[in-house]
């Protein structure tokens, strides 16, 4: 694996008052891995990303995305990432290819550019039969693949993707991973978040999230070994119990 | 710019795709503009007159049909107690009631002197003080005209009285009407209205719908996208006063002695100090009740402190002082001013500087006001 | 009933705890009503105007002194030339200019009459009026009293008594009105926003299925915003008979009921808004810009509904304001009873009625 560190957090923190949301995580993410971000909900999963894309700014620490200073050049760092949030978040009256239209320009593509990646995505996502209807009448699955498709439109170095298959089913977020696993192999670095344990076994590595901290970080393969259990899923309730 | 293009181009798809809301911003303010400008006057008209004659005279029946001969009065009721006319009163069936002593007639001819009491509904302030002044008129050139006939019988006592004469002009609008006055005001209130309430729901809506989050995570820069969001509306904001003007010219008539252009000009400028203090609210605001009420909140008092309604001249020293920092009192100053009088561009340049300077300030705050950052 | 109370304190802890809210919905009636108690009135004072005196002589500096006394008028400048009429009138610095013609003393003592132009910026015909009115009563006036040596013989005297207002205070019909237009306002749209957010949101599905019924809902949502409205009545008649000095003829008590009628009519014409919007957008456009201006010029208001055309006469009708505005000043100026306004009141209930059963069928068809 390319050892190129393309993420790397050191002791970012973020507090609401009394409150500390993230305290002290570092970390690095490798060019061209999936890395899995893994935490109970309000273990600071979501918080911590928002600080990484640039869109929260950090009580003390620092991180640098793809090479920029998320606190100092938040813009750059947008330009080389995409995003993809846990709530659906493209215009439901608007149709997909107008969806599509809309956010490459807002990228900075161009119309040629656009034109061309509409068709190619369309064709990928196998949605011709639907590409002028309005997006509130897709089911949820198409809809997520979608903002998938979407936030790689301007061809990101690092695409987060927070709790992405929340509330799919089995099939679908089997066809997700595939599309995860397909964009990883072009060399895109994934960072993604998510509660479904078995998902974490797909990640190169993955850390876990409690209570603000990074309690564990390794491959799933090295992490079960370490705790000695079977599957993600105890490591993480060992982690988690530890806690309580 | 061209990221301008995307972003525009977005929100007018947006706009025309809501068929909920498309007439509520086109038809509902012209039909607004349509009727209410009809309603809104303070002619005061149909007053229902009483009276109760207790003399039955010449005299008395003469000085009732000039009450009848008015158009303002309508004479709804004769009474024969003040107790029954107090009544009706009360009910709201009658808004004055002349009463006519016994011996009306006579007094006027033999004592030279005679008394009449009026009652006037006086729970509308405004109008009743016109009332007054009607009543007054009314009985005045009565009182001239038994005058000059009774001077005919004792001549000896005759002088000429030294007399000053007013003789009214009314310029720009010399027929009086109120619609010439207020169709002008309304359409600029119904462009204000939509504009602002439109943009001040808009940018709270995509944080309220999560959107916002996603627009956040782009290159995007604020003015890029605080420009994009303005245009729409700014292009709505004119064409709505547009159909506004035609309906003013074709449907009511009114006058427009001056420039259109300078009309479009400033409404221009203008709209931008709107649309700015409508994305200045979104972004302050977390859902869009929040905006809405913030919004309705600066409306009623724009609307009501700008002399749209009620004169400026008439408020007190430091209500006067707030108006200026009110912008729909310099649109509705000027839409009146071009319109109906011809000013020109040296007539109103002082508003011209105070609307740029607050187009500039406001729009300012609207940009550093969205945080892509939190 | 008691999972009933639960929805209804969840809904006063929205509302309670959003304190932008809070303080907009509280501090919006106070400020507004100081601020238009004071400040609106469609009285003409200090009106600014300008003289144009052709004959410069004793009497038309004596007329000038006497206008310049009278707390109508403010003479803003002299003027000296025809011309400069037109370019005065253009900048809005003056709304009349008084013309005295060319030798006027002389005119008034050998001719026996003198003559005074009154030009007036008509683009306010109301304020044009009034002004001529004005001028006119006090040229008369000054012919009087230089009439002394001669004296109409005969005259009538007019006593003129005004009934309920006797000072002619406009502000006591702005209190009814602003108290109306916020209660309208507040009780439609906050109603109509909330239960379109919630069917925003998609959790009005969510309420729905719950075995709260589906009028029980309804009702929690806007059981506080009965609350919060009559909070506000209360705040702004205290303000209207403390600050302003409104009288209370009738009975509070009746006041109080007409009241909560007005807040109810209000909020179920909310609901029925919110059963027809499909967005909070729309619910809050269809409020704000289709409610507001006919609320305000529709209902009396400001502008008298007997002089309006017969078209907007009749329209006038369904503005439940209309009602509102007439009990309340029949009240509070007249001491009116229920005696005398039992027909508005069961105007106002009809309404109501006729509001809740539209929203009703409506709801029961989406549920179908």
């Amino acid at each position: 694996m390319n050892q190129e560190k393309i993420i790397t957090v050191n002791n970012l923190t973020k507090e609401f008052g009394s409150f500390t949301a993230v305290d002290g995580i570092s970390f690095d993410v490798y060019k061209g891995e999936i890395f899995g971000f893994l935490g109970a909900n309000g273990a600071g999963k979501t918080t911590a990303i928002k600080m990484l894309i640039g869109i929260s700014k950090p009580t003390s620490g620092e991180a640098l995305v793809a090479g920029f200073d998320v606190k100092t050049h938040a813009e750059m760092v947008k330009k080389s990432i995409g995003y993809m949030s846990q709530k659906f978040s493209m215009y439901d009256d608007l149709t997909i290819k107008e969806n599509i239209t809309f956010f490459g320009g807002i990228y900075g593509l161009s119309r040629a550019k656009i034109k061309e990646k509409t068709t190619q995505l369309i064709q990928d996502l196998n949605l011709q039969d639907v590409a002028d209807k309005l997006v509130k009448a897709l089911p949820l699955g198409w809809k997520q693949k979608l903002s998938f498709s979407v936030a790689l439109l301007h061809e990101p170095k690092i695409v987060f993707l927070d709790e992405p298959t929340g509330g799919v089913d089995p099939i679908t977020r089997r066809q997700f991973w595939e599309m995860i696993y397909a964009e990883a192999h072009k060399g895109t670095t994934l960072f993604v978040t998510t509660h479904y344990m078995d998902e974490a076994e797909y990640c190169d590595r993955v850390s876990i999230m409690v209570e603000g901290k990074i309690e564990a970080l390794d491959s799933p393969k090295n992490l079960k070994q370490k705790y000695n259990v079977d599957s993600m899923n105890d490591v993480f309730l060992k982690l988690a119990r530890n806690v309580e | 710019m061209k990221t301008i293009i995307f972003i525009i181009q977005k929100e007018f798809r947006q706009i025309f795709r809501d068929k909920g809301m498309l007439p509520i911003i086109f038809i509902l303010p012209l039909i607004q503009l349509l009727i209410l400008s009809n309603a809104a006057s303070f002619e005061v008209q149909n007053i229902k007159f009483s009276y109760i004659d207790h003399d039955h005279s010449a005299a008395s029946r003469e000085l009732i049909s000039k009450f009848q001969a008015s158009k303002s009065f309508k004479i709804v009721n004769q009474f024969n107690t003040k107790e029954e006319a107090n009544i009706e009163m009360q009910k709201g069936n009658v808004d004055i009631i002349l009463e006519i002593p016994t011996h009306f007639e006579r007094n006027l001819i033999t004592e030279k002197a005679t008394t009449l009491s009026v009652s006037i509904n006086a729970i509308d302030g405004a109008s009743a003080g016109v009332e007054n002044v009607y009543i007054s008129q009314i009985i005045g050139t009565y009182n001239q005209k038994t005058q000059s006939q009774l001077f005919q019988y004792n001549d000896g006592t005759f002088v000429s009285p030294q007399n000053i004469v007013t003789i009214p002009s009314f310029w720009y609008n010399n027929t009086l009407n109120y619609k010439t006055y207020m169709v002008p005001g309304i359409l600029v209130l119904l462009v204000t209205m939509i504009t602002l309430f439109l943009s001040s729901m808009n940018i709270v809506r995509e944080k309220e719908i999560g959107t916002l989050e996603q627009i956040n995570v782009t290159p995007i820069k604020k003015h890029q996208f605080i420009i994009g969001k303005l245009f729409p509306f700014w292009i709505l904001g004119l064409v709505i006063l547009s159909i506004g003007l035609l309906i003013a010219k074709f449907v009511f008539n009114v006058p427009m002695l001056g420039s259109l252009v300078l009309i479009y000009a400033f409404t221009s400028i203008y709209l931008l100090v709107i649309l700015g203090i409508g994305i200045f609210i979104s972004n302050h605001s977390d859902t869009q009740q929040q905006a809405m009420f913030i919004a309705w909140f600066f409306m009623v008092i724009f609307l009501l402190m700008s002399g749209l309604f009620t004169p400026i001249e008439s408020m007190p020293h430091w209500a006067q002082n707030i108006t200026l920092f009110n912008p729909i009192r310099y649109f509705v100053e000027i839409i009146r001013m071009v319109m109906l009088k011809g000013a020109t561009f040296s007539d109103i340049t002082t508003q011209f500087s105070i609307i740029t300077g607050y187009a500039i300030v406001l729009n300012t705050l609207a940009v550093l006001s969205y945080k892509k950052v939190n | 009933m008691k999972r009933f109370i639960g929805f209804v304190t969840k809904e006063f802890y929205h509302i309670f705890r959003d304190k932008r809210t809070m303080f907009i919905l509280f501090g919006m009636p106070m400020v507004q009503i100081m601020l238009f108690g004071f400040a609106i009135t469609n009285e003409v004072n200090n009106v600014n105007i300008a003289i144009f005196d052709q004959s410069k002589d004793s009497e038309t500096q004596q007329i000038i002194n006497k206008i310049s006394a009278s707390k109508y008028f403010k003479i803003e400048s002299q003027i000296t030339h025809e011309a400069q009429i037109e370019s005065i009138f253009r900048t809005g610095k003056v709304k009349a200019v008084l013309v005295f013609e060319k030798d006027f003393i002389q005119n008034l003592q050998n001719k026996k009459t003198a003559k005074v132009q009154v030009i007036t910026d008509a683009t306010d015909p109301n304020m044009a009026n009034t002004i001529t009115n004005y001028i006119n009563a006090i040229l008369q006036n000054y012919s009087q009293e230089i009439n002394t040596n001669s004296k109409p013989l005969y005259q009538i005297q007019t006593q003129t008594q005004l009934y309920y207002n006797p000072e002619l205070k406009s502000v006591f019909t702005f209190v009814p009105g602003v108290m109306t237009i916020i209660l309208m306002l507040v009780s439609a749209m906050m109603t109509s926003i909330s239960i379109t957010r919630e069917k925003e949101m998609g959790t009005m599905e969510v309420l729905l299925v719950s075995p709260i019924k589906p009028f029980q809902v309804v009702i929690g949502k806007v059981f506080p915003y009965i609350f919060l409205s009559i909070i506000n009545a209360t705040i702004i008649l205290l303000l209207g008979i403390f600050v302003f000095k409104m009288p209370i003829e009738g009975s509070l008590f009746l006041l109080a009921l007409e009241s909560i009628l007005f807040i109810i009519t209000a909020l179920s014409l909310g609901i029925l808004i919110s059963t027809i919007a499909q967005s909070q957008q729309t619910a809050m456009m269809f409020s704000l810009a289709g409610l507001m201006l006919p609320v305000i010029i529709l209902s009396g208001f400001i502008f008298p509904i007997s002089s309006m055309p017969v078209p907007l006469q009749i329209i006038s009708n369904i503005i439940p304001a209309k009602w509102f505005i007439i009990i309340i000043k029949a009240i509070m100026l007249k001491g009116a009873t229920i005696h005398t306004i039992w027909k508005e009141t069961l105007i106002l209930i009809g309404m109501t009625l006729f509001f809740i059963a539209v929203s009703i069928k409506k709801y029961k068809i989406r549920l179908e």
